[in-house]
């Protein structure tokens, strides 16, 4: 039994409680991060589109919209400090007819009011040579320069291992499965024994309605909603420049198409509410539908380079606003719930709310040794010789290649398993280091990888490394294993 | 006289072989092969019929080699097809010691068929 | 800059077979980049036999037919890098690489030979709907775990995809223990080799199911189940055909691709079709002194004719090198060859005829199964080659022999074309 009494316990490694665990570890804070699977995010940061909106989108005056343009305008600096990729390219919502110029112009003024800057609507000419793909439809679009795209394993990464370093300590395979209070202590229930802290951020995603509705009478309800997206190969991922929104008509919502931080080309996300808060299968018609919608705004997209399908949840929330407070009735309880898109822009910004109500609760002393700064994985894709040349003479395994499609190197691979919090999975190899996203998805490299797993991890064996955590292994057992035997050596 | 089909496996062309048999009594009489390219054809379709063998492949651990962890290993002829699951089986639990040369006896005498199994690959220790 | 006549970049079965031969046609200075840490490429892990009954007439396993490929090299000391991972190929033939060894490092040459094989389809190419669990793997990958690393990955197995590597591994899991329900097939014939259907599924009573495809995929951390469906003629599934298989892997054996990121960056034209370059006689790309061979440039069947073809690409690259500034100005004869009729496309795709040796192989693939028909080649009007065949399919790849005699004379400008005739 963990004895110990954190000031702090925040509930869910995704971007969100991540960004939490930053900010709280520059106070003189006892923080811990209580993750139910294995890893860092393995939820809905995992899956998502992975753009910085600019912050037209949410509705005036609401809490979403400020921390959209907050968030958005910390993005530069924290990606930065925290060496994650992040690239501003613009985004662009594309009107297909002139019926539409006025939602388009409305939007426009939402942006100018939420504090979006440099919004303006390009007209045809110019958006075609923005965009020489679009959609023969196309009339005009609305240009936010401030929205990008961003690495959000990167990020999520970057802020765990951050506050890591500041001291927060990580409690991984503990979902959270009761949380009661006595004499002012909150204790949760975990398959990793019970946990103690005064103050409880929830950061659950689309599990946050269950851990608020154990300590409040206020019931919350979170729905799981769907979305299926395709990833193109990288040959495909200059098909765009921007990140190419539809404006919503009487055709639907429109999927967005975007160029990746990796270079791939992403479509999608399908919008389905669904019952079951972790099925994240993709569905025939879902990407039927992907194909069909992207057609609206980008033409000719080569679907024929998929390199894979996927579908994240978000945590959608009735009134479609973020949740983020002390919960009334709940004191020491801090709800951080209904973090849906913009969600992961909104991070850097959500961060720092949810560290400013805590503050107020516990009143702790600044950290002076907070040490902001974190380096990177190395990325050998833009890597100039002398740099590489440099990195292999500290490291000859840098000169490895084990994921070819990616360029990713045996050094970094072993990186991802040293780090706090480090990799345990394949699929933590994957988030940190960007190997297996490429076009063979991962066919020549999980051999070698659930090697270097088995090497660096103390106690990890061929039968037990996995995709993400117990239950997904990836062998059963030697060959011949099941046989009776009986031969001797000649 | 009954006749039956074939897809001759001696070569990767893969002929459709037509068979006539003799039906009379437990053993098959092979009467005529048509179909064949070569006279593999001919030979694979009477051996198919009377006596089916196979080739086995498989791979056995290795120790004391930096490269590799398995060697990969074959039966030196066809063994009757009916012990081909009784030839890995008897490979289970067969661990090698580097170094091994291509033809080395793995398992001499396999499944008493007169027939040794042997490395295919060269693992340097 | 290390400088030499020939890199060849693969050393596999293409790569080491070009380097015997251009070594033999009298180039001296050869380097293999290989990015594994042996030669040998993929044959490694073929652990079957079946290979070199065309160039050795006799029966081989994978890692024997390469370790004979590999003597060779070694009698003829042709220098080789290994565990080093090619970066770069310049239009201009500096070819840049990486190791651990050597860092960062860049060769010039005279000619480079492109020899870097295929990979497979991933899960993502065929858009299969589900979950995506552990336990879904290529059949390569799984090859891979099974024979040269020496783990099962899988109890109860369905294999979709009856390409050769499929079917071969059909039989090699049931060997080490595991138990393969079926092997499903999108298209209503398999794209494997008949005597694989017979010798990995028939003797093992596994079924083939043609017509099928995987429709569903379930299980949230690994495989639980997958579903099968009929397909119609237009390939799509038949509602109410689904069947669900309880089982904790799905093997992929959907087709191979050239693999050409080296090729692409280096500005060599690709075929749309093959997706491999497009290559002259001399299997010379778009881009003067790069060749390309085997599985590179189209995916083969049969490593003999993989071996036969980068021979063939080996001595024209010595030949192009040993030309040196004396090369005479080419290709004022070249003929384009144009293909319909069932044929999807052929190797060489363009011909001189005054530039090819006496004899020339063409290679091509069919795009669906005719049975009792004609391979033809006309240059113009003229019908050159009718080649009877009993059955050509598309995982059978057909060769023509050319002879340059048939195409002297012939009006510059004009084209030869390849089609399947009824009679």
């Amino acid at each position: 039994m963990n004895e110990r009494l954190y000031d702090v316990a925040i509930i869910g490694a995704g971007v969100s409680g991540c960004a939490v665990a930053r900010e709280v570890s520059r106070l003189r804070l006892d923080a811990c991060v209580v993750e139910a699977e294995g890893d860092v995010c393995c939820g809905t940061t995992k899956a998502n589109s992975a753009i910085v909106h600019a912050g037209f989108d949410a509705a005036e005056g609401t809490l979403m919209a400020r921390l959209n343009v907050e968030g958005n305008a910390l993005f530069g600096e924290l990606s930065r400090e925290l060496d994650f990729a992040f690239d501003q390219i613009g985004s662009l919502v594309v009107c297909t007819s002139e019926e539409g110029r006025p939602a388009l112009e409305e939007l426009r003024d939402r942006g100018v009011r939420n504090g979006v800057p440099g919004l303006r609507i390009v007209e045809r000419d110019e958006l075609e040579r923005m965009e020489p793909n679009i959609s023969d439809a196309a009339i005009c679009a609305l240009f936010a320069p401030t929205a990008g795209i961003c690495d959000p394993f990167g990020l999520n990464v970057a802020l765990a291992e951050n506050a890591a370093e500041n001291g927060v300590e990580f409690i991984f395979d503990a979902p959270v499965t009761g949380v009661s209070k006595s004499e002012g202590v909150w204790e949760l229930c975990t398959a990793q024994g019970p946990i103690r802290a005064r103050v409880v951020v929830n950061a659950g995603g689309v599990h946050a309605d269950e851990l608020h509705n154990m300590v409040s009478e206020q019931k919350m309800e979170i729905v799981a909603r769907r979305g299926e997206y395709e990833l193109l190969d990288t040959t495909a991922g200059t098909h765009v420049r921007h990140t190419v929104f539809m404006l919503p008509n009487e055709m639907g919502k429109g999927v967005l198409v975007t160029p990746t931080i990796h270079g791939n080309l992403l479509v999608g996300p399908t919008a389905d509410d669904i019952d079951d808060k972790d099925d994240t299968r993709t569905t025939a018609a879902g990407l039927r539908a992907v194909v069909q919608k992207s057609a609206l705004t980008v033409k000719n997209i080569p679907f024929r380079e998929t390199v894979t399908s996927f579908s994240g949840l978000r945590a959608h929330q009735s009134a479609h606003e973020f949740i983020i407070e002390e919960v009334a009735d709940a004191p020491g309880f801090v709800d951080c719930a209904g973090i849906e898109s913009p969600g992961l822009t909104a991070s850097p910004a959500i961060g720092r709310m949810v560290a400013g109500i805590v503050r107020r609760i516990l009143s702790p002393e600044e950290r002076r040794d907070f040490q902001p700064q974190r380096k990177g994985f190395a990325n050998l894709n833009h890597i100039p010789a002398d740099e590489w040349n440099e990195l292999i003479k500290e490291d000859p395994a840098y000169g490895t290649i084990v994921c070819r499609c990616c360029r990713v190197s045996e050094a970094q691979i072993r990186d991802a398993c040293r780090r706090v919090p480090g990799a345990r999975s394949l699929d933590g190899v994957k988030s940190r280091t960007g190997a297996c996203m490429g076009r063979c998805q991962a066919g020549f490299c999980t051999p070698r990888i659930l090697e270097i797993l088995c090497e660096e991890i103390p106690d990890m064996d061929m039968e037990h490394a996995s995709k993400c955590g117990p239950g997904s292994e990836y062998v059963v057992g030697k060959i011949k294993g099941s046989l009776e035997g009986g031969g001797q050596r000649a | 006289m009954d006749v039956m089909e074939l897809i001759c496996i001696r070569c990767p062309k893969g002929c459709l072989l037509r068979v006539e048999l003799e039906a009379r009594g437990e053993e098959p009489r092979v009467l005529s092969v048509s179909g064949n390219s070569c006279p593999r054809g001919d030979e694979y379709a009477r051996k198919e019929i009377c006596d089916p063998t196979r080739a086995v492949t498989s791979s056995v651990p290795v120790r004391g080699c930096a490269l590799e962890r398995m060697v990969s290993v074959k039966t030196e002829r066809d063994v009757p097809k009916g012990l081909v699951l009784d030839v890995v089986n008897a490979l289970a639990g067969i661990e090698l010691k580097a170094p091994v040369r291509i033809g080395d006896v793995v398992l001499a005498n396999v499944c008493d068929t007169g027939v040794n199994v042997v490395a295919t690959k060269d693992c340097l220790a | 800059m290390l400088s030499y006549d020939i890199v060849i970049v693969g050393g596999g079965s293409a790569g080491l077979s070009a380097a015997v031969a251009a070594h033999d046609a009298g180039t001296g200075s050869i380097l293999v980049l290989e990015r594994e840490p042996r030669l040998g490429g993929i044959l490694n892990q073929c652990i079957h036999n079946g290979f070199g009954l065309h160039s050795f007439k006799e029966e081989l396993t994978g890692p024997e037919y390469a370790a004979r490929y590999i003597q060779m090299a070694d009698d003829r000391k042709i220098e080789r890098m290994l565990s080093t991972t090619v970066l770069d190929v310049s239009p201009k033939l500096v070819v840049t690489a990486v190791s651990a060894e050597q860092g960062v490092f860049q060769i010039e040459a005279r000619a480079v030979i492109l020899a870097m094989g295929c990979r497979e389809r991933p899960r993502g190419a065929l858009n299969i709907a589900g979950c995506r669990p552990a336990g879904v793997y290529t059949a390569g990958c799984a090859q891979k775990l099974v024979n040269i690393d020496g783990w099962l990955p899988g109890r109860e197995v369905v294999i979709l995809g009856s390409g050769d590597i499929g079917l071969i591994m059909a039989r090699r899991l049931t060997l080490e223990g595991a138990h393969v329900q079926c092997v499903a097939e999108l298209m209503p014939y398999s794209g494997g080799l008949r005597r694989n259907i017979v010798q990995c599924l028939d003797d093992f009573d596994i079924p083939l199911l043609l017509s099928h495809t995987v429709v569903g995929i379930e299980g949230k951390k690994r495989v639980e189940a997958i579903t099968l469906a009929q397909v119609g003629e237009s390939l799509r599934p038949i509602p109410g055909t689904e069947k669900r298989y309880s089982c904790d892997t799905l093997l992929l054996s959907v087709g191979l691709l050239p693999e050409n990121e080296l090729s692409r960056q280096a500005s060599v034209e690709l075929s749309p079709v093959t997706r491999g370059p497009l290559v002259d006689e001399s299997l010379e790309t778009s881009v003067d002194g790069i060749f390309a061979c085997g599985n590179v440039l189209h995916v083969h069947d049969l490593v003999d004719f993989v071996s036969e073809e980068a021979a063939h690409a080996g001595r024209k690259a010595a030949e192009y090198v040993q030309a040196g500034q004396e090369r005479r100005p080419r290709r004022e004869d070249e003929l384009e060859v144009r293909v319909s009729g069932g044929v999807r496309y052929t190797v060489p795709s363009r011909i001189s005829p005054s530039s090819m040796d006496e004899r020339l192989v063409l290679r091509l693939r069919v795009g669906q199964v005719f049975e009792d028909c004609y391979l033809s080649v006309y240059a113009g009007e003229k019908r050159i080659v009718h080649r009877r065949r009993q059955v050509v399919a598309p995982g059978e790849m057909q060769e023509i022999t050319l002879r340059r005699s048939q195409l002297e004379g012939l009006e510059p400008g004009s084209h030869l074309h390849v089609l399947v005739e009824g009679e």
